[in-house]
C-alpha cells in the first residue's frame, strides 16, 4: 500500500520559511478556497497555514545548536483525528495514504483538531472548516505539469533540499533509503499514531585521521624508488611552479 | 484548552435535562412499588419531562453555537461507528423524543396497564416507555463523556473518572431541580428527591475530587524531547512560526490568569457541593421552595465553572509547539 510522505531533514533546514510561503502561495490559490488571513499588515496578525517553520534551542550556551523544524501535517498511518470526525469530512485515502478533509461535509466542530496531537489541523475563521497539509495532492497527479514539478510545492522551493517526497512504504524509493540510512524518525511515537511523514536528526560528520594517514605510506614510489623523494626539508616542484 | 461556552452550556443543561428525567422516573418507580403516591401524580411526571426537555433542547440550541456551520450538522449523525460525538447526535434527539412521548402518555393519560408482575406490581405504558428512556438517559451520559474521555493524549480526561462525573454531576443537579419542582407543587416527594439529591451531590463530590487529585498526579507521556525527536534535557523554543496568534494559540490554551484559573476550583467546589448541599439540607426541614430552587441556581452556576476548569485544565500535547512567539 502506498502511503505518500514528507521527509524533512533537520541537518540541512535552515529556517528560511520559503515552504512555509510557497505552501500558502500554492493552496492559497486553489480551487477549494483561500487560506484567510486577518490583519495581515497590522497589530495581531493571524491566518491559516499549513506548513510552520519552528525554531529551537538546544543546549546551554556555549553548548548550543539551533534547530529550525517545519511542521504540518504527518498523514498519519493510524491518523486519530479520522474516526472521531463525526460527519466524515475528516478522511484518509487508500490510494495514497493522504488524509484530507472534505471541505464541503466538514461542519466546523473542531474535534478532529482536538484528537491530532501535534495541532497539525487548523479552522479557517472566513470558510469555517478545518484545514490541513493536502500533501499537495492537487499538484502531485497533475499530468498537465512536467514530471518534474509533480511534487508538493514546499519541496520545490525548499533551497536545501531539506524536503524529500515520496512513498514511505515502498523499501527502494529515495525517502525510505533516506529514513534507513540517516536514522529517520516519527514525532511522538509514545501516541501509536504511525505518522508517515519522517525526520532526519542533525548529523555531525566526523572523520578521524591518525598521524600516519597524512604522510602516504603506500606510496607506489616509495617501494619502487624510480624517483628519489624529496627530503622534507627540500623544495618540491610544487614550491617553485604554483605561484 | 480554551473552553467553549457553547460546550459548557451544552454539556451542563442537557446534564440538568436527563437528571430531571432520571428523578422523574425514580419517583415513579417508587411509586410502583408503593413507596409513596405523589398527588397528581401524572401531571407531575408529564409537567415534569417537559421541563427537562426545556433543558435538553436549550442545550441543542447552545451546541449549534459551536459549528462553523450548523447547517450541515445533520450530517455528523453518518460516523456513529466510531465517533462519539456521532453517536451523541444521534442518542440526545431520541432521548428527547422519548421524554416527549413520555410527557405525552402522562399528560393526556396514554397510559393502558401492559401486564401486571404481581398484585401490587404493574407495569403500564409509561413504566416501559421511562425505562427505554432511563437507558437512553446513562447512554447518552456515556456518548457525552466519551467524547472527551476517548482523546487518548489529553491525559487529564482519559479517565473513567470522566464518565462517572458527568453522570453524576448531570444527575445531582437534575435531582436537585426535581427537589425544587416537587417543593413549588408542595408535593409530598420532596424528601425523596431531596435525598437523593444530597446523595448523588456528595457522590459526585467524592469521584469528581478523586479525578482532582489523580490530575494532579498526571507524568505527560510527551514533552519537547518527544515533540520534535531531539533527545536533549534543555531545549528551548525560540519561534513558533508566526509572529500573531493563530489556531493553535487560541484554540487550546485558556488565557486565564493562574491566580484566577486556581480560584475557580474552589468556586465550583463551594458552589456544586458544598452550597447546594447546606441549602437543600435546610430546605428539606422547611419544605422551602426558595431555598430549593436557590440550592440549583447555585448549584448551576458551580456546574458552569465546574466544566469551565475541566476544559481549561487539561494540557494539549500541541502546546509543547507554542510555548512562546
Ligand atoms: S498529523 Fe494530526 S492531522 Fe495529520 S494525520 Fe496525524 S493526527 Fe491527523
Ligand atoms: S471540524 Fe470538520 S473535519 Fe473536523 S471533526 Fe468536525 S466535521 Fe470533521
Amino acid at each position: 500500500m502506498t502511503q505518500l510522505a514528507l521527509v524533512i531533514d533537520l541537518n540541512v533546514c535552515v529556517g528560511c520559511h520559503a515552504c512555509v510561503t510557497s505552501c500558502k502561495e500554492w493552496n492559497t490559490s486553489g480551487t477549494a478556497g483561500f487560506m484567510s488571513d486577518y490583519n495581515p499588515y497590522d497589530k495581531d496578525p493571524t491566518g491559516t497555514f499549513f506548513n510552520r517553520v519552528q525554531t529551537f534551542e538546544i543546549g546551554e550556551f556555549p553548548n548550543t545548536q539551533t534547530v529550525h523544524f517545519p511542521k504540518s501535517c504527518l498523514h498519519c498511518e493510524d491518523p486519530p483525528c479520522v474516526p472521531v470526525c463525526p460527519t466524515g469530512a475528516s478522511y484518509k485515502r487508500e490510494e495514497d495514504g493522504i488524509v484530507l478533509v472534505d471541505y464541503d461535509k466538514c461542519i466546523g466542530c473542531k474535534y478532529c483538531s482536538w484528537a491530532c496531537p501535534y495541532g497539525a489541523r487548523e479552522l479557517d475563521e472566513n470558510q469555517k472548516v478545518m484545514k490541513k497539509c493536502t500533501l499537495c495532492v492537487d499538484r502531485i497527479y497533475d499530468e498537465t505539469l512536467p514530471e518534474a514539478e509533480r511534487k508538493p510545492a514546499c519541496v520545490l522551493a525548499c533551497p536545501t533540499s531539506a524536503r524529500l517526497f515520496g512513498d514511505v512504504n515502498d523499501p527502494d524509493s529515495m525517502v525510505s533509503e533516506q529514513i534507513r540510512d540517516n536514522g529517520g524518525y516519527q514525532l511522538m511515537p509514545e501516541w501509536g499514531t504511525k505518522p508517515a511523514n519522517h525526520y532526519l536528526p542533525r548529523r555531525k560528520t566526523n572523520i578521524t585521521i591518525h598521524h600516519d594517514e597524512l604522510t602516504r605510506v603506500d606510496n607506489p614510489l616509495n617501494k619502487e624508488r624510480q624517483l628519489p623523494m624529496p627530503g622534507e626539508d627540500e623544495q618540491t616542484l610544487d614550491d617553485t611552479t604554483s605561484w | 484548552m480554551n473552553p467553549a461556552f457553547s460546550v459548557i452550556f451544552l454539556t451542563t443543561l442537557i446534564g440538568v435535562g436527563q437528571g430531571l428525567f432520571l428523578a422523574l422516573y425514580t419517583g415513579q418507580l417508587y411509586s410502583v412499588v408503593n413507596v409513596f403516591s405523589p398527588r397528581h401524580s401524572s401531571e407531575f411526571y408529564g409537567y415534569g419531562s417537559l421541563l427537562a426537555l426545556a433543558f435538553l433542547s436549550a442545550g441543542l440550541i447552545a451546541s449549534f453555537f459551536h459549528l462553523g456551520h450548523p447547517e450541515r450538522a445533520w450530517r455528523s449523525a453518518s460516523q456513529w461507528k466510531t465517533s462519539w460525538l456521532s453517536r451523541e447526535v444521534i442518542v440526545l434527539p431520541a432521548f428527547m423524543g422519548t421524554t416527549f412521548v413520555y410527557a405525552m402518555i402522562q399528560l393526556n393519560g396514554w397510559n393502558p396497564i401492559l401486564f401486571t408482575l404481581s398484585d401490587n406490581f404493574i407495569v403500564d405504558l409509561s413504566l416501559l416507555v421511562g425505562a427505554i428512556n432511563m437507558l437512553l438517559a446513562f447512554l447518552l451520559f456515556l456518548c457525552t463523556a466519551m467524547i472527551y474521555a476517548c482523546i487518548k493524549f489529553l491525559q487529564e480526561w482519559a479517565s473513567s473518572l470522566t464518565v462517572i462525573n458527568y453522570t453524576l454531576l448531570g444527575m445531582a443537579s437534575g435531582f436537585t431541580f426535581c427537589t425544587a419542582f416537587a417543593a413549588y407543587l408542595s408535593s409530598d416527594a420532596i424528601f425523596i428527591y431531596g435525598g437523593w439529591a444530597i446523595t448523588l451531590t456528595v457522590f459526585a463530590c467524592i469521584t469528581r475530587v478523586t479525578s482532582l487529585i489523580r490530575n494532579t498526579k498526571i507524568k505527560y507521556k510527551s514533552n519537547l524531547s518527544t515533540a520534535i525527536g531531539i533527545r536533549h534535557s534543555k531545549i528551548k523554543q525560540i519561534a513558533q512560526g508566526s509572529m500573531g496568534g493563530s489556531f493553535n494559540t487560541r484554540e487550546y490554551f485558556h488565557q486565564a490568569k493562574p491566580i484566577i484559573f486556581k480560584s475557580i476550583k474552589w468556586v465550583f467546589l463551594l458552589l456544586v457541593f458544598i452550597l447546594p448541599t447546606a441549602l437543600l439540607l435546610s430546605a428539606l426541614t422547611t419544605n422551602s421552595f426558595a431555598l430549593c430552587m436557590l440550592a440549583f441556581i447555585t448549584q448551576y452556576l458551580g456546574l458552569l465553572a465546574e466544566r469551565w476548569f475541566f476544559f481549561a485544565q487539561a494540557n494539549h500535547p500541541q502546546n509543547l509547539y507554542y510555548q512562546t512567539i
